[in-house]
């Protein structure tokens, strides 16, 4: 398979602050790729400009072949995203949310009936179809929010953080959907649980101060560190100020 | 147009789904008539006779109209459910429009609502009722664009104090609907004669009161101020757009 995303160089500048500086990446197709780094990382901001959400100041990257810059409709068309917050329309309810964005991506409304009623078997949300998004736990408000980022059958998914604040039977929920999408969509993961990056992905990259620092799979990195642990070699790399971003 | 058809509903449906919006909408202003109505009938002045009063009350009740869908646009933006459509294919004019073609209807029934009241109470339902409740339809652009510009400027608590506060306020003092601007005169009302919402309730009185020749030198003030500030609305939400944070 090829790769679902090239990032070449990619930068963003807010003012005089470099958020994410000339990152260079690939992510295969079906790959789940964990983004990690501290608060202000650049992994939000990297995400953002992925997603078509924020223009690149420099570089650009490839998704699916469509330029983040250059075609950002075609680009954008390739994309879910499931944003920090559960982003989900708080008066519709569960079914409603879902054929919203199936029609958003352009499904007739009998169509978006379907997708939705699939997705909410999928996903486990068939028993709150009728539940008014607000009225919903943490928990099934997050389902409900990768389920709105999955109706359009997206080749590459982006989920920011989206496990935050989920209780331990909520998250391992979560993470028994997302291994069933694993091999069948691109999905670009960010998070500050390093259990669930174990768990979950084929590779990691690591970003300190808005530049890719390290870029493997867990036991790679390990090694890479000599560290005992995935956390020691995330707290070693992470924190290693002066280190080049890898080309 | 799929997608700006399904973001109309939605749009529709989160207003019409959250009771504050229908409570303050449609209800306030039918409870303003019917205790003005009952003042009048109490006093020996004509203060809050119906065909004047209507008109007023009718523009009143549009400023609401700015609140719900600024509140509406600024809770999609603070939820990140705006995130989640700017990275969908919808393009600029899909939000705008989606945003505002579900308020006219919404405005029109409001308005006919509140002449639907004053009917009840006694207001003569002439041809002339239809000419005012079209007559308030440049006001309720106007307060749409409000609405429209405020979400994407600020963020829902500070939407309230000013659309729900602020204009709710404004709109009621300087409109002329309580009492009558040459009463006051000045610069009170030289600046009332200068933004729209006199203008508006001068508009609906002429057409109430059959001075077809007096309505448009006044809607034209409205139709300007609407205009302005729709493209005003249009510009802050396409450089909220395609700002660095949504």
């Amino acid at each position: 398979m090829g790769n679902a995303i090239e990032a070449i160089q990619l930068t963003k500048n807010y003012g005089a602050k470099t958020a994410v500086s000339g990152l260079n990446l690939s992510v295969g197709e079906g790959e789940l790729f964990a983004l990690l780094g501290v608060n202000g990382a650049g992994k939000t901001t990297t995400i953002k400009m992925l997603a078509g959400l924020t223009l690149p100041t420099a570089g650009d990257a490839m998704l699916l072949g469509d330029s983040i810059r250059k075609d950002p409709q075609h680009a954008k068309a390739h994309n879910g995203i499931s944003p920090q917050e559960t982003a989900v329309a708080r008066n519709l309810n569960v079914g409603e949310n879902l054929a919203l964005m199936a029609r958003i991506y352009g499904a007739g409304a009998a169509q978006a009936r379907e997708k939705a009623v699939e997705i909410m078997e999928r996903l486990g949300l068939a028993e709150v179809a009728k539940a008014r998004a607000k009225t919903l736990s943490g928990g099934m408000q997050r389902r409900l929010s990768i389920g709105m980022a999955l109706i359009s059958e997206p080749k590459i998914l982006f989920l920011d953080e989206p496990t935050l604040g989920l209780d331990v039977i909520a998250r391992r929920e979560l993470w028994a959907v997302l291994r069933k999408l694993k091999g069948r969509v691109t999905i670009i993961l960010t998070t500050h649980y390093l259990e669930e990056v174990e768990a979950l992905s084929d590779r990691v990259g690591v970003m300190a101060k808005g530049k890719l620092v390290a870029i493997g799979t867990v036991q790679e990195l390990i090694a890479q560190t000599g560290a005992k642990s995935f956390e020691d070699a995330f707290i070693a790399l992470a924190t290693e100020t002066e280190t080049e971003a890898i080309a | 147009m799929n997608a700006r058809n399904a973001f109309c509903i939605r749009n529709t449906k989160e207003m019409l789904r959250d009771p504050l919006n229908i409570a303050f909408g449609l209800g306030f202003p039918v409870v303003l008539l019917l205790l003005l109505t009952a003042i009048q009938r109490n006093i020996p002045v004509n203060l809050f006779e119906l065909d004047r009063l209507t008109p007023g009350i009718a523009v009143f009740g549009l400023s609401f109209i700015s609140l719900f869908s600024a509140t509406l646009i600024s809770k999609d933006r603070t939820t990140s459910f705006l995130m989640r459509l700017f990275a969908s294919p919808m393009r600029a004019a899909d939000y705008i429009l989606g945003y505002t073609l579900p308020l006219l209807p919404m405005a029109l029934l409001q308005t006919a609502l509140c002449y639907a009241t004053a009917a009840l109470l006694g207001l003569k339902l002439t041809p002339n009722v239809l000419l005012a409740i079209v007559v308030a339809l440049p006001a309720a652009l106007l307060f749409i664009g409000i609405g429209l510009l405020c979400g994407s400027v600020f963020n829902d608590k500070q939407v309230g104090g000013i659309c729900g506060a602020l204009l709710t306020n404004l709109s009621a003092w300087l409109s002329g609907t309580w009492f009558d601007l040459n009463l006051v005169g000045g610069a009170f009302k030289s600046i009332s004669y200068a933004l729209p919402f006199a203008r508006a309730v001068e508009a609906g009185r002429a057409a109430m009161a059959g001075d077809y020749g007096a309505i448009l030198p006044h809607l034209w003030w409205v139709i300007a101020y609407a205009l302005a500030v729709l493209v005003l609305a249009v510009f802050a939400f396409q450089k909220k757009m395609h700002r660095d944070n949504v």
